[in-house]
């Protein structure tokens, strides 16, 4: 069975994001003054070939942790696409 | 070939740049250059270890990420921890704290420009694989090239870097005053350079293997490069 997951790694607080910075720094030229704390992250979508989701889980758990954030200065999320609702790749698998 | 000893291995990834500068370096200052392979199972029994400067694998994902899992890593893993001198310059410091033999990380620059020139760094500990020769308080004169050089560490690993002195190099002017106005990349506490605790692993955001020959420049890295090479002859 293939499961889909969703992974999200952003800079730990107070960290400068300097995307975000960058970002932030073009808004007044287009007019926008209220808008400060932009941040940027990373979102990273992946499919897992596994017994069961919750196995599928423990391997994005540990690439995640290993190889898609680093501890340092980042924070990681992984999220199953089931959690979440989305049903397209649950079609895929069981098709 | 050279007498045993002085056999300094340089690797190359999909994407390093200094890597024949590095070699070239090594050679100059009477040294032998080996180039490593980012696939290489071994090290072809080098005495030294050189991780040179570029973009390995396009810096996707960050700096250094996907470099450390490269087949090569775990050979050069297994010789740092078995004492052998390993030298990380620009992306190869990225890939060392990345690969958790060096603390921190390195991030975008503080400006978010690339930033491209001499700085001046001062040394402050002798007690490395690439300053054995030196004194603490001495300056050096080397160039930087890097757009992700700015130093971050966690409070804790901070602490210990600080307290265990295992910071090699601060940015500073050419008196040796440490002042933000000297810093390039907004690194914390001027942070220019690592050791590990045994002295052996040490990585730095300025390029030595650029700063060797009076022709092209200045010469503040003759001094690293000598110590790497004179701590490569020990090993030997």
């Amino acid at each position: 069975m293939k499961y889909h997951f969703e992974v999200v790694v952003r800079l730990k607080g107070g960290l400068l994001d300097p995307q975000g910075k960058a970002i932030e720094d073009s808004l007044p030229h287009m007019g926008w003054t209220s808008v400060s704390n932009i941040r940027v992250g990373k979102h990273i979508e992946l499919d897992v070939e596994a017994e069961s989701e919750d196995e599928a889980q423990a391997d994005v758990d540990e690439i995640a942790a290993q190889l898609l954030s680093n501890p340092v200065i980042e924070e990681v999320e992984v999220q199953a696409a089931s959690a979440k609702g989305w049903t397209r790749y649950q079609a895929e698998a069981t098709s | 070939m050279s007498s045993r000893g002085h056999r300094v291995g340089v690797v190359t990834f999909p994407g390093s740049l200094d890597d024949r500068d590095a070699l070239r370096a090594v050679g100059f200052l009477g040294g032998e250059g080996v180039p490593l392979w980012h696939a290489d199972p071994d090290l072809h029994g080098v005495d030294a270890v050189i991780l040179p400067g570029g973009f390995s694998y396009g810096d996707y994902l960050r700096t250094g990420a996907i470099a450390r899992f490269a087949a090569v890593m775990d050979p050069i893993r297994e010789f740092a921890q078995a004492g052998g001198p390993v030298l990380g310059i620009c992306n190869g410091f990225q890939i060392l704290c990345e690969a958790g033999l060096l603390p921190g990380a390195l991030i975008r620059n503080r400006s978010l420009r690339f930033v491209c020139r001499r700085v001046h760094v001062r040394v402050e500990t002798s007690l490395s694989a690439i300053t054995a020769g030196l004194v603490a308080g001495e300056v050096l004169e080397v160039p930087v090239k890097h757009g992700e050089g700015q130093f971050v560490a966690s409070p804790d690993d901070l602490a210990r870097i600080e307290g265990e002195g295992l910071v090699l190099f601060r940015y500073c002017a050419t008196d040796g005053e440490v002042d933000d106005g000297y810093n390039p990349n907004g690194s914390t506490h001027a942070i220019a350079g690592l050791r590990n605790e045994r002295g052996n692993v040490a990585g730095l955001m300025p390029h030595p293997e650029h700063a060797v020959d009076p022709d092209t420049g200045p010469v503040g890295g003759q001094p690293l490069l000598t110590s790497l090479l004179e701590q490569a002859l020990v090993r030997a």
